[in-house]
């Protein structure tokens, strides 16, 4: 009975964000007919993009840092702990970052991980004050954690000005931090044949904070604390875990991840933080952590649709669909994958709850078998 | 970035209602017959977030679009970028167009100059022009700039503003605290401040980057102008884009003045706000994409930096509302005079 009930929950979640998708593909489908596009037509035409070289590159690109992002909220979604301030801490630790790899000189490998400490370090250092709110006055992380992102971008502004931490480009109306020399910088990875853009090496970084989520979370002490805490404080609490300890250490690394959101992007192609860097990263990282279920498989999944869809808006736009069909896919295959979730996990709790009642029946009867033939 | 201009209608009157009456304009008059021509040039517009219809920067470039399309009968095709996205995707849209044969591509706004700077060197036979940003043209022959300078237009309704103004006191309000809309500030203090040189002016962003929103928020522009105006401001000049319809609420509210930005706005404006706009600093971001199609039609494009300044009629102030007219005389002596080099208008604060 064990085994049955086990193959119909795995079967149950990988149908849920199928099921998930196929709504999203028929909601979009009925907005693109609705607005006169041929619905087949412009999904096909995405799907033509796949074939692209370029175009691999660039999913693979944006998904590493849509996996950051993702990895640094569902640290906070396992203990409950919603970490809406990622935007801040990636974009206040990337500047801060770009400011100090472009002040300083060290060889090569030195130089990339002081850049990659300082941006973690200001990350967690900025989900910090969110925890210490939280342990100290009891101040919901959703509040704090919006408002520092608005302190942050305050902050960013303030300092991002010729004669603090800007220099000016001549010519341009952009403005960014010092350049980061060739040392700091990290060398893209030509794994995809065909075109000469190179992947994010940070890719690699992606895929250890990845593995480090999975142990860390499944594999230790404190991962199973962090789990207990979110499943039940109460619970946790009387089994003695501190829980002002743990949303301290969770915010922390929450943070810290949240600082290397924009790496892969600073370190292997900007090599500056001027206006025209990525913003809303952390907004992205919440909806594909949602999407992925906090697994750090099931984030690298949605974080490759994702960017799939976002790197494939422009080929819908050439075709003279608008290109604003991709949100619209976004945003419903978000809610649907939500709303899915939510009906197996009910479904699943009904099914224990029979489950289980069948059983004690079943045991009751042998019971009063046994009990008739004493 | 995206300084306010308004709707398409009179795109063409716009160009009659220009303050200028002296000086060459640079809107070649469509030669007679041509609005039936038919091009085989094939123009790509790039625009920055919001894309047409932002009743802004890029609906600016939309109008100059427009009119090539109608007289020059061009193929055009717009793109428009997503919020959030990085260089590499600026970069994809740029290369989609330079390999479907687009040439002349024209990316609207300093936020494409890191992506161009990389797509340029590879198709060396397109021509691409690149709207506020200098940076590359020297480097990249196939690169033109399309600059602007802003700061001799916001020099002369700074003028403008002083002397209508009663109380001594003036507002800037700009869109986003960059670089480029301090160009507005500078050249509009400078300019309010030849006419009076003890005039008080209040300045205020609406938001500062990456929050672009100072640019689309008419609500921010009416809180910060309702300030403004109940610290004794009289005349308001805002480059704020999209948040100026704001603006002119509150000078509507506070029965006092404001000046428009890009577009004569005066001409968009609703029925119960025409008044208030006293004028408009004329931002030709329509005439520079228009210019720069046109010179491709002629097979002989514009390189280089083209700056759109006061002596070629790419900036300069609205006359449409009736109520400037005691102000122009001394605007076109200092016109005149910028024009001439005897003064340097300032284009950082």
């Amino acid at each position: 009975m064990i085994g049955r009930f086990s193959i119909r929950g795995v079967a149950l979640s990988v149908a849920a964000p199928l099921l998930a998708i196929v709504f999203a593909l028929t909601v979009t489908s009925l907005v693109l007919l609705a607005t006169g596009n041929a619905p087949l037509g412009a999904f096909s035409t995405m799907l033509a993009q796949l074939e692209k070289p370029r175009i691999q590159v660039n999913i693979l690109n944006s998904a590493t840092t849509y996996y950051l992002s993702a990895i640094a909220v569902a640290i906070g979604f396992r203990m409950k702990l919603f970490n809406i301030g990622v935007d801040g801490q990636y974009r206040l630790a990337a500047m801060l970052a770009a400011a100090v790899g472009g002040a300083i000189a060290l060889p090569p490998v030195f130089h990339v991980a002081t850049i990659i400490l300082v941006a973690m370090f200001v990350g967690a250092l900025w989900a910090g004050i969110a925890a210490v709110l939280k342990v100290t006055r009891g101040i919901s992380e959703v509040i704090s954690t919006i408002m520092l992102n608005f302190i942050a971008t305050g902050i960013v502004a303030y300092l991002l000005a010729p004669g603090r931490l800007a220099v000016e480009i001549t010519g341009s109306n952009n403005i960014g931090t010092k350049v980061i020399p060739e040392s700091g910088r990290v060398p893209g990875l030509p794994i995809i044949p065909g075109t000469p853009n190179l992947v994010f090496g940070m890719i690699i970084m992606a895929i250890i904070v990845g593995v480090g989520y999975w142990f860390v979370i499944n594999r230790t002490r404190f991962g199973f604390d962090l789990r207990a805490t979110g499943a039940s404080e109460t619970a946790a609490v009387a089994s003695g875990v501190n829980v002002k300890k743990m949303i301290i250490v969770t915010m922390l690394l929450s943070g810290a991840v949240a600082g290397l959101v924009g790496m892969p992007q600073l370190l292997g192609d900007s090599y500056t933080y001027g206006l025209d860097f990525p913003t809303g990263l952390g907004f992205t990282g919440i909806a594909i952590a949602l999407l992925g279920r906090n697994n750090p498989i099931g984030i690298a999944f949605g974080a490759l649709l994702w960017s799939f869809l976002d790197n494939t808006s422009n080929s819908l736009e050439f075709d003279n669909v608008p290109k604003q069909t991709v949100l619209i896919m976004q945003g419903v295959i978000v809610l649907s994958v939500v709303i899915a979730y939510e009906l197996v996990r009910r479904y699943r709790i009904r099914m224990v709850a029979s489950d289980v009642g069948r059983q004690l029946d079943a045991e009751l009867v042998t019971t009063a078998a046994q009990g008739g033939s004493a | 970035m995206k300084i306010a201009t308004m709707l398409a209608a009179g795109a063409l009157a716009l160009a009659a209602c220009s303050s200028s009456t002296s000086g060459t304009t640079t809107t070649s008059p469509a030669p007679a017959g041509s609005a039936s021509a038919k091009s085989d040039v094939k123009v790509g517009l790039a625009y920055d977030i919001g894309g047409r219809g932002d009743q802004s920067f890029n609906d600016a470039a939309a109008r100059g679009l427009d009119q090539a399309k109608t007289e020059l009968g061009v193929e055009v095709k717009e793109l428009e970028a997503t919020a959030g996205e990085t260089d590499a995707q600026k970069e994809e849209r740029l290369t989609t167009l330079a390999e479907a044969g687009y040439s002349p591509i024209i990316a609207v706004g300093f936020a494409y100059a890191t992506s161009l700077g990389a797509v340029a060197p590879k198709f060396p036979k397109t021509t691409f022009a690149i709207v506020d940003d200098a940076s590359l043209s020297e480097k990249n022959p196939n690169v033109t700039s399309l600059v602007f300078a802003e700061n001799q237009g916001s020099y002369l309704v700074g003028a403008i503003a002083a002397q209508a103004s009663k109380t001594g006191n003036i507002g800037f309000i700009g869109g986003v605290n960059v670089p480029l809309i301090q160009k507005f500030q500078a050249g509009f203090e400078a300019g309010a401040k030849s006419v009076n040189p003890n005039i008080k002016i209040q300045a205020k962003y609406l938001t500062e980057p990456p929050d672009f929103s100072g640019f689309g928020d008419p609500q921010k522009g009416q809180v910060a102008a309702d300030g403004m105006y109940q610290a004794g401001a009289d005349v308001v000049y805002h480059a704020a884009g999209g948040s100026g319809g704001g603006v002119f609420k509150a000078a509507v509210a506070a029965n006092k003045l404001a000046i428009g930005v890009d577009s004569d706005q005066y001409l968009t404006a609703p029925a119960d706000q025409k008044p208030v706009i006293l004028t408009s600093m004329l931002k030709r971001v329509d005439v520079a994409v228009y210019d720069m199609v046109k010179s491709s039609v002629d097979k002989a494009p514009l390189t280089g930096v083209q700056t759109f300044d006061l002596a070629k009629d790419g900036v300069g102030f609205s006359t449409s509302n009736d109520a400037v007219t005691p102000y122009t005389a001394k605007a076109d002596e200092l016109k005149a005079q910028i024009i001439s080099g005897a003064i340097t208008v300032p284009d950082k604060m």
